[in-house]
């Protein structure tokens, strides 16, 4: 294979790896609006604290000397999962809830100031430098090139693309075969009906924050190990990025989330291999303003009929 | 001055209006009758341009407009009410009615933030004309009361009100009738002929309360799933078997 | 009911724990290359406890406390006092205005120069909220990307100045109508988007241009700024202790008196301050003008207005516009007063505390929103120790206001407007 092509699988492979976990963090944002029709601002630092509690969580364990990898990574898991969707639920009971059905933009400024204070109080309990994050999973193999160019597809890229391969497939048989996931389906579609039928929105609404951020979570730990180092702005841009995943594949839709959240991870890092690293940013915020104005129900969304 | 001729709207699948044709003509109480969900609002929609119809033609005094966006048809003179009342609920009462002149007033902002004479003689012939309308309306004494807090039946009086000082040539009321009781539905009726006979406007109006229908309109045309069934005065609807069959069917 | 309510109140503290004792509990310490992880010192845990017992408490006799609550903010308590005649009421404001007007413009004189050096700030944020608040309190579009225009009418100047050597009062007309053409250009395309969204694509613009002035390091110096940019001068007049342009006399040597810094301190705040004014006065008007009212009514119902005859682009570019003017205006002065300017001053937190001035004032409202913006402004000064915590407060006052005042500290009043009695 030509370098040149190299370069691009592996820009390929990169863009791929990022994109999966946009389209975690993105399924919270999707969800979330698809019920209750408004934007979690708050949920990108839902993500970055289920980063910061696993970092917790693997600190503490090697302090303790356990050294036996997957124990110390479900520890983590589990760790980050409990406290992000304790944290998601406690977002919702305190700052959404009381305000839902209000003159729309009255949500969306709590969710603003939400926001704000979560970032500020991770900021203050742990400092705002940027902290380095254990790389565990090292190593990988080659799938090619010479002694100047080598493409190559790391472990930690696989545990990322594996892990969420496996959480989308739970998610999916989880709204199509559980109770609750039937429950969700049918509040999303009429949250007035659902009410009248006896389903208790309230907590299916509880529901969808609570399972968002066990997915950012996740998130969180593999994008804190890929990266190697976490700060408590990190939520900010990535729920950016994951909220233009949402929309690029259409708001309320769940494997538009997916697919919105890969285009999105490819389309930066073809332009930080191709372009500037720098620009990588502008690039997916010009991506979400073209689709919002050009097609604003994204690639899998379902149009929206205005009722007078 | 208005001709709606074969007029068909498809939402996806669903044709929600199929083949519809009214006209009105000057000095006219037009009504629209049907069962629920007969497509109705859905004409209404077409009519003020909040929709672009699928096939057909509306003609306002001999000009093509459907597919014009709503803004510039309320402008031609063509206005409308809402089946539930949209006021704007957290402005005064005589707010609402200034919004709706915005478009009689000179907009140029210099002459406004400087207050010219000019500016303040349309002004003034604005605020004019709303307490005018209040005035008729009855409302004079809650003119600086937010709309949002006035009862329903003021609230719909206050929505024709505004509809009327933008002067139009035709108003088109979506059940004005809907959640009054029977003494201020006579006041609608009233209220309704005195448009016709004294301000010479032309009245097209959905209404499932048959007595304010039988008693105002000129003519009546029934839609049954979206389709024209009869059309005539009220004598002749009265005797129309489809008419009557549809209407029991329902029942 | 008891037993369902000790069920939930303790469920609640749990959660409670779960969400503050990891992070506030255990502090990673970087040494090198190595983390570890220390325990927090005790008072912080008792805190923890704390705040479990208190959200216990709390959903334990929840109904009665939020009853009271909702008592105290409910409009109009502790107001028993009968309305008061209205333009009985307006003669008094104007009078309590004006006194307060002449005392801004005494006041300079008499005090520090760092106290003088906060008030033009505090003037500044006035001249911000009061354009945003054009833009989100009346006209209800959220702009979460507001900090831009100020960064197009800062950096207009610092480069007008820098490549042209332009003059402050050049370029305060020439900053706030470029940073209104961007708001119109940017405007014309996204303002048909619903709320929502209008929110996340102009956050998205604020950072575009952000970025870009970072990294477009040949024209602005990307990180590190632009330097040297003059200060307004009086007549010809320049306030430094020598003149810098030639044909330019100097403040001090022109009234034969010291030179003193703190003259070009006081003239910035002076400048500021009529800006202030003026920003407020046009607002006002316009508040009171067609194009103003048609702004409330998009917010209250687009549908009805659109079925009125009111075009949703031109009205909301209009208020996009004019929210963008006034940025612009702010940053020109904003430059002008720290000689130095980088894309640090223009993050998004800068949008959001503008926002929070406007939301804690209360929408609409000018008065409300001059007050916050001094509060918010003042109060992290005064209580230095507490400054850090101030983003969490602004955070938390954010979300307290939504939940429990939406209307703001001091809500809008309607305009009263007398008419004549028909005959």
């Amino acid at each position: 294979m030509s370098e040149a092509s190299l370069y691009f699988i592996q820009q390929l492979v990169n863009g791929l790896t990022i994109g999966s976990t946009y389209a975690l963090i993105a399924i919270g944002y999707t969800m979330v609006y698809g019920i209750i029709g408004m934007i979690n601002f708050a949920h990108g630092e839902i993500y970055m604290i289920g980063a910061y509690t696993a970092l917790i969580a693997i600190t503490g364990l090697a302090t303790l000397g356990v050294s036996w990898l997957p124990l110390i990574l479900i520890v983590a898991l589990v760790c980050a999962v409990i406290v992000s969707s304790a944290m998601g639920w406690a977002v919702e009971r305190a700052a959404y809830r009381p305000v839902r059905g209000r003159h729309r933009l009255i949500p969306l400024i709590s969710a603003i100031g939400m926001s704000i204070f979560l970032q500020n109080y991770v900021h203050l309990a742990q400092g705002s430098r940027n902290i380095g994050f254990p790389l565990m999973i090292q190593g990988g193999f080659d799938f090619g090139g010479d002694d100047t160019f080598r493409g190559s597809i790391s472990y930690m890229q696989m545990t990322i693309f594996v892990t969420t391969l496996i959480c989308m497939t739970a998610l999916s048989l989880f709204i199509s075969r559980s109770r609750i996931g039937r429950a969700c389906r049918a509040v999303s579609q009429d949250l007035g009906m659902a009410n009248l039928l006896g389903i208790d929105t309230n907590r299916i609404i509880a529901a969808t924050f609570v399972i968002g951020a066990a997915l950012a979570a996740v998130a969180g730990l593999l994008l804190g190990m890929y990266y190697g180092s976490i700060d408590p702005l990190f939520g900010f841009i990535a729920g950016l990025k994951a909220f233009t995943a949402a929309v690029l594949g259409g708001i309320g839709s769940i494997p538009g989330a997916m697919l919105g959240g890969l285009i999105l991870g490819v389309s930066e890092s073809m332009t930080s291999g191709y372009i500037s690293g720098a620009y990588k940013d502008v690039v997916s915020f010009g991506l979400l303003i073209l689709i919002l104005l050009f097609k604003p129900t994204g690639l899998l969304g379902k149009p929206e009929v205005e009722k007078i | 001055m208005l001709e709606v001729q074969n007029l068909s709207m498809r939402f996806g699948g669903l044709l929600a209006v199929d083949q519809v044709s009214l006209d009105v003509n000057e000095h006219e109480i037009v009504a629209i009758i049907g069962p629920n969900g007969a497509g109705k609002t859905t004409v209404f929609n077409c009519m003020s341009g909040f929709y672009k119809p699928t096939g057909g033609k509306i003609l306002f005094q001999g000009k093509e407009i459907q597919g014009t966006p709503d803004y510039k048809i309320s402008r031609l003179g063509l206005v409308r009410t809402f089946q539930h009342v949209r006021l704007f609920s957290r402005m005064t009462v005589v707010e609402n009615l200034l919004v709706a002149q915005h478009r009689h007033l000179n907009t140029n902002l210099l002459s406004g933030i400087l207050n010219t004479p000019n500016y303040r003689e349309k002004e003034q012939k604005s605020l004019d004309r709303a307490a005018y309308w209040l005035d008729r309306v009855g409302l004079t004494d809650m003119a600086n009361r937010e709309a949002g807090n006035l009862a329903y039946g003021q609230q719909r009086r206050l929505e024709i009100a505004r509809c009327m000082v933008t002067e139009p040539r035709l108003l088109m009321l979506d059940e004005p009738a809907a959640g009054l009781n029977p003494a201020e539905t006579k006041d609608l009726n009233r209220l309704i002929i005195s448009l016709k006979e004294d301000y010479n406007v032309s009245v097209v109006l959905i209404e499932h309360d048959m007595s304010l229908v039988m008693d105002i309109s000129d003519r009546i045309n029934v839609i049954n799933q979206g389709r024209p069934l009869a059309s005539g005065t009220p004598d002749e609807i009265r005797r129309n078997d489809d008419v009557i069959k549809a209407y029991l069917g329902e029942a | 009911m008891i037993a369902n309510n000790l069920k939930h109140a303790l469920f609640c503290a749990v959660i409670t724990l779960v969400i503050s004792y990891p992070i506030l509990g255990f502090n990673l310490v970087a040494r090198g290359v190595d983390i570890t992880l220390t325990g927090a010192d005790a008072t912080t845990l008792v805190m923890v406890a704390l705040a479990a017992l208190i959200v216990f408490g709390f959903q334990l006799f929840r109904d009665r406390i939020v009853g009271t609550i909702t008592d105290i903010t409910r409009p109009g308590f502790g107001t028993h006092k009968e309305p008061m005649e209205e333009n009985r009421r307006a003669r008094i404001e104007s009078w309590v205005l004006t006194g307060i007007l002449v005392l801004a413009l005494f006041w300079p004189f008499f005090v520090s120069r760092g106290s003088v050096d906060l008030a033009t700030l505090v003037l500044i944020y006035i001249m911000l909220a009061l354009g945003l608040n054009v833009v989100v309190g009346l006209a209800g579009l959220l702009d979460l990307g507001y900090v831009a225009f100020y960064a197009v009418g800062a950096y207009t100047f610092a480069l007008l100045s820098e490549y042209l050597g332009v003059s402050f009062w050049m370029a305060l007309p020439i900053g706030a109508l470029l940073a209104a053409l961007f708001g119109l250009l940017l405007g014309f395309p996204v303002l048909r988007l619903r709320g929502d969204y209008l929110a996340i694509v102009t956050l998205g613009f604020g950072e575009i241009i952000r970025i870009l002035l970072n990294n477009m390091t040949n024209l602005t110096g990307g990180p590190n700024g632009i330097g040297g940019i003059p200060e307004p001068t009086l007549f010809g007049m320049e306030f430094g202790r020598r003149v810098k342009e030639e044909g330019n006399t100097s403040f001090h040597e022109t009234f034969g008196i010291a030179y003193s810094s703190e003259h070009k301190v006081i003239f910035l705040y002076l400048i500021a301050l009529v800006l202030a004014v003026i920003t407020a006065l046009v607002i006002r008007r316009l508040m009171r003008m067609p194009v103003g009212r048609a702004w409330e009514a998009l917010r209250e119902d687009e549908i009805a207005a659109k079925s009125l005859g009111l075009s949703r682009t031109a009205v909301k570019l209009s208020a996009f516009t004019i929210g963008a003017f006034f940025a612009g205006f702010a940053g020109t002065v904003f430059a002008s007063k720290q000689g130095f300017i980088s894309p640090e001053s223009f993050v998004f937190l800068e949008s959001a505390i503008i926002l929070a001035i406007v939301v804690l004032g209360g929408m609409g409202s000018q008065m409300g929103v001059i007050l916050a913006a001094i509060a918010v402004t003042i109060l992290p000064e005064l209580a230095r120790e507490f400054s850090e915590y101030r983003m969490l407060i602004f955070g938390a006052a954010m979300v307290l206001m939504m939940v429990w005042r939406p209307q703001g500290l001091m809500p809008m009043r309607r305009i009263h407007i007398e008419l004549k009695k028909q005959e």
